[in-house]
């Protein structure tokens, strides 16, 4: 199930190093901030230039590659790419199957956002995309979840009035906020940051992407970018 | 938790009864089978309502594509080809579409946008569409002279459909409808896959299929669970309408019974 | 109903836009700021992104996945039906069986698992025959892990090859689904031969082998043809679940085209436009399988002549009246 097609926009780094292992890069393509599919069909966003820095810094060279979240673990772990960097949250049963970098965001909050603000979320209609770790969490709560396949779903469903209230990521329903008739009524810190996924067995690519991180954590660079996407937590 | 009490808790779990909470880890065969099987129920559900209701419907849409009068006809040819044509999928996002309007409307229209509901009229109106053209298929082609027959007994309008045209027709698409059955059931699948919302973790058996994929990373063990649970709804459903076929063609010489089975007859 | 041109568009503009739209290939030379555009002339700007043009392109994706399943998936429904007559039973059962398990089991079971299942499966043969020595298990906890010369296809090879081994696993999956029901319909059409046809064959003295190619295999199309035209229609339709298989196809990208986009992510804003997007893969549906219908009426036709059925016998009579 690669995704294939896209953005075929492999880094050619570093001249002289001819023997560049190719590494391939999977990531959703349907979650901006982090990763989207731009106008010119490309994969951008956030992760799109960390990536390919971290790339640059690694002296790599890198492929996009984008898959449905659904699959995107199994895909991983049948090494139809090499990476997961497709704003995913760190938490300890993904732990258990993988193997995280550093974290190259703050534990980032969910939240929910509604229509009015004096809405209940203990108690509301919330809708969540399924399989992520927002529905995850609203199963736990009293309230009644409604899960829709796609984020965008999500939002037409609160903005429709079929549900009280999305929950998502916070950075993610920003966007909506500012723009529409939306407002955030509370916030949840679920997982422990986002960061890229790799196979267990994996160990030195890894490592290599995790020093890039910490590179970029150092000089400041990664900050400049979450700043541009304006995504929130620095380091 | 034994086997028996993951039963107790989750064999209902999708029509709302029993542990609210799904599990979460250390997942069990017993939990996959209990719950994918729980599932199954919101398929069964579809299917027996939609091809019931769907039936009647069916037969109506062929008599009155078979009409002389261009409107019977015409609005039968439309609704067939407009069902036939494309794809449940876009049906499914269309009906959901509809039905979120339609709330807006009155309040009337609350329930449709409910999966149990709204999903039910859009499979009725999709099988519907295609058993009204097996049907149809099956009704140009009664032999002249059963007919004929029927008009030197004195038999006319109603009596005439129902007597004489209606039992030759079901023995004649019989086979091609079984397929349609069986489609029909696996495209109840789709409602929740990508048509529906699911609430409150109520889904059907592709849904908790799903649930155990997403959870276990693994998709090698609930989806051949859901497969095998299809593939004996399947066998069931090809024994019901197995009896039914007996039936219809209890009068005919055995002979007779075979030619008619190997008619290569529309399938869906 | 659904703003055809959102009036906060231009209001709204979020300055990172600008820069986040990098390479947008300019159709039009006005296109270059569509924030000061209106109605048709930002319409033709919006309708030529390079993501509409993937669009555009998933459209012969679809037509080329479908030209190259059908006649696969009758190759596989060829092979299975004549397994599933066999003398030999071994053959017979392998033959049945592939008939009702495929056709049990609904397709988008199978699409979700099945993909996966073939591509480690290759991956697994070839492992096995490239690298003997390799001594670690293949599965390691859910991981699969192979030598990297196993790969299918290389890790390094370009993403052209990618794609197109993903295009071929998608077609080869359809084809084993389509290859049961064509299966059944071609095993049913075999047996609607008429008898007296074959035991002429027998009578000429050809063997069993030579009645079939030559006598049973030419004839039986025309039996088969209701059952495969209403197959070839079930198979355009199912091409919306080629997304699980990992193709991005219309549905796709009508469903992303189609969500809502805020201005920081797009220089074309708009709200929920999924319908109207829907709407034209309706309208392609429509004009496909209309399409397909009179052209497969026209095989009909031709493939009744001179056949011993009542359409064959009505076009005998025609021409005979005509001279």
């Amino acid at each position: 199930m690669k995704n294939l097609i896209l953005s075929t926009a492999a880094l050619a780094l570093t001249a002289g190093v001819a023997m560049a292992d190719t590494v391939r890069l999977g990531t959703e393509g349907a979650y901006p901030p982090y990763n989207f599919i731009n106008d010119a069909g490309e994969v951008d966003g956030f992760e799109r230039e960390l990536g390919d820095e971290l790339c640059k810094r690694a002296s790599l060279t890198c492929e996009w590659v984008t898959n449905d979240w659904d699959s995107i673990i199994t895909n991983l772990q049948s090494s139809n790419y090499d990476a997961i960097i497709a704003g995913m949250s760190i938490t300890e049963e993904r732990e258990a199957t993988m193997d995280f970098t550093q974290g190259y965001t703050r534990p980032s909050p969910s939240a929910y956002a509604a229509m009015s603000a004096d809405i209940d979320v203990n108690k509301a209609v919330v809708a969540a995309q399924t399989g992520t770790i927002q529905s995850s969490h609203v199963a736990t709560t009293g309230a009644t979840l409604v899960e829709f396949t796609t984020p965008d779903e999500t939002i037409a469903a609160v903005n429709g009035g079929e549900v009280d209230a999305v929950m998502a990521d916070k950075d993610f329903l920003a966007p909506f906020v500012a723009e529409t008739d939306l407002t955030f009524v509370s916030e949840v810190f679920l997982g422990g940051g986002i960061g890229m996924a790799f196979r267990e067995s994996d160990d030195e690519l890894r490592g290599k992407f995790d020093a890039a991180i910490a590179s970029m954590k150092a000089d400041g660079t990664l900050n400049d970018l979450l700043d541009k996407w304006e995504i929130e937590g620095k380091f | 938790m034994s086997c028996i009490d993951t039963i107790q808790s989750y064999a209902f779990r999708s029509l709302g009864f029993g542990e609210r909470m799904l599990p979460r880890t250390d997942f069990t065969l017993c939990e996959h089978f209990t719950l994918i099987g729980s599932g199954m129920i919101w398929n069964v559900y579809y299917g027996v309502l939609a091809i019931l209701t769907g039936f009647l419907f069916a037969n109506l849409l062929a008599v009155a594509k078979n009409s002389n009068s261009r409107w019977a006809r015409k609005p039968a040819e439309w609704f067939i080809f407009l069902f036939r044509g494309s794809p449940l999928f876009i049906q499914f996002f269309f009906g959901y579409f509809l039905f979120l309007s339609l709330k807006g409307v009155s309040p009337m229209f609350n329930p449709l946008t409910s999966a149990a509901l709204g999903a039910l009229i859009v499979l009725f109106l999709n099988t519907s569409a295609y058993s009204a053209e097996i049907f149809y298929g099956a009704l140009r082609s009664i032999p002249k002279g059963d007919v004929e027959a029927a008009d030197a007994y004195g038999f006319t309008g109603w009596f005439r459909f129902r007597r004489i045209m209606f039992p030759t027709m079901m023995r004649l698409a019989w086979p091609a409808y079984t397929n349609e059955a069986i489609f029909l059931f696996h495209a109840t699948t789709l409602v929740f896959f990508s048509g529906f919302p699911a609430w409150r973790q109520k889904g059907d058996a592709l849904y908790y299929a799903n649930y155990f994929a997403d959870k276990t990373f693994n998709p090698f063990v609930p989806y051949p669970i859901l497969a095998f649970y299809f593939i004996l709804l399947t066998l069931v459903i090809i024994w019901i309408f197995g009896v039914i076929n007996k039936r219809l063609n209890k009068h005919l010489p055995q002979a007779a019974v075979k030619k008619l089975k190997i008619r290569p007859n529309l399938i869906r | 109903m659904l703003p055809l041109f959102p009036t906060w568009r231009a209001t709204l503009r979020h300055p990172s836009a600008l820069e986040t739209t990098r390479k947008r290939p300019a159709i039009f030379a006005y296109c270059s700021d569509p924030s000061v555009l209106d109605g048709l002339p930002w319409l033709s700007c919006y309708l030529t992104t390079g993501k509409h043009m993937a669009f555009y392109a998933s459209f012969g994706t679809v037509l080329l996945l479908l030209a190259v399943t059908a006649p696969t998936a009758l190759l596989f429904g060829l092979g299975g039906a004549m397994a599933a007559r066999a003398r030999f039973a071994l053959l017979r059962w392998f033959g049945k069986g592939y008939i009702a398990i495929v056709r049990g089991v609904p397709d988008i079971a199978f699409f979700l698992f099945f993909v996966i299942a073939l591509d480690q499966g290759i991956e697994w043969l070839r492992h096995k025959v490239k690298c003997p020595d390799w001594t670690e298990p293949v599965r390691q906890g859910s991981e699969f892990l192979v030598c990297d010369i196993a790969k299918m296809p290389l890790s390094s090879s370009p993403q052209w090859v990618h794609e197109v081994y993903g295009f071929w696993v998608a077609v080869f999956t359809f084809a084993i689904v389509f290859g049961a029901f064509a299966a059944n319909v071609l095993f049913g059409a075999m047996q609607a031969v008429p008898r007296p046809q074959l035991e002429t064959a027998e009578a000429y003295g050809m063997s069993p082998r030579q009645t079939f190619w030559r006598v049973l295999m030419p004839q039986m199309w025309i039996y088969a043809l209701p059952g495969l035209s209403n197959l070839w229609m079930v198979l355009i339709k199912a091409t919306p679940l080629l997304f699980l298989l990992g193709v991005e196809d219309i549905v796709y990208w009508a469903r992303d085209l189609g969500a809502s986009k805020t201005a920081r992510f797009t220089a074309y804003p708009h709200g929920d436009w999924r319908m109207w997007y829907f709407l034209a893969l309706l309208v392609f549906y429509l004009l496909f399988t209309r399409v397909s219908e009179v052209v497969l009426a026209r095989i009909t036709k031709r493939l009744s002549r001179g056949q011993a059925t009542l359409d064959g016998e009505s076009q005998r009579k025609n021409a005979g009246s005509t001279t």
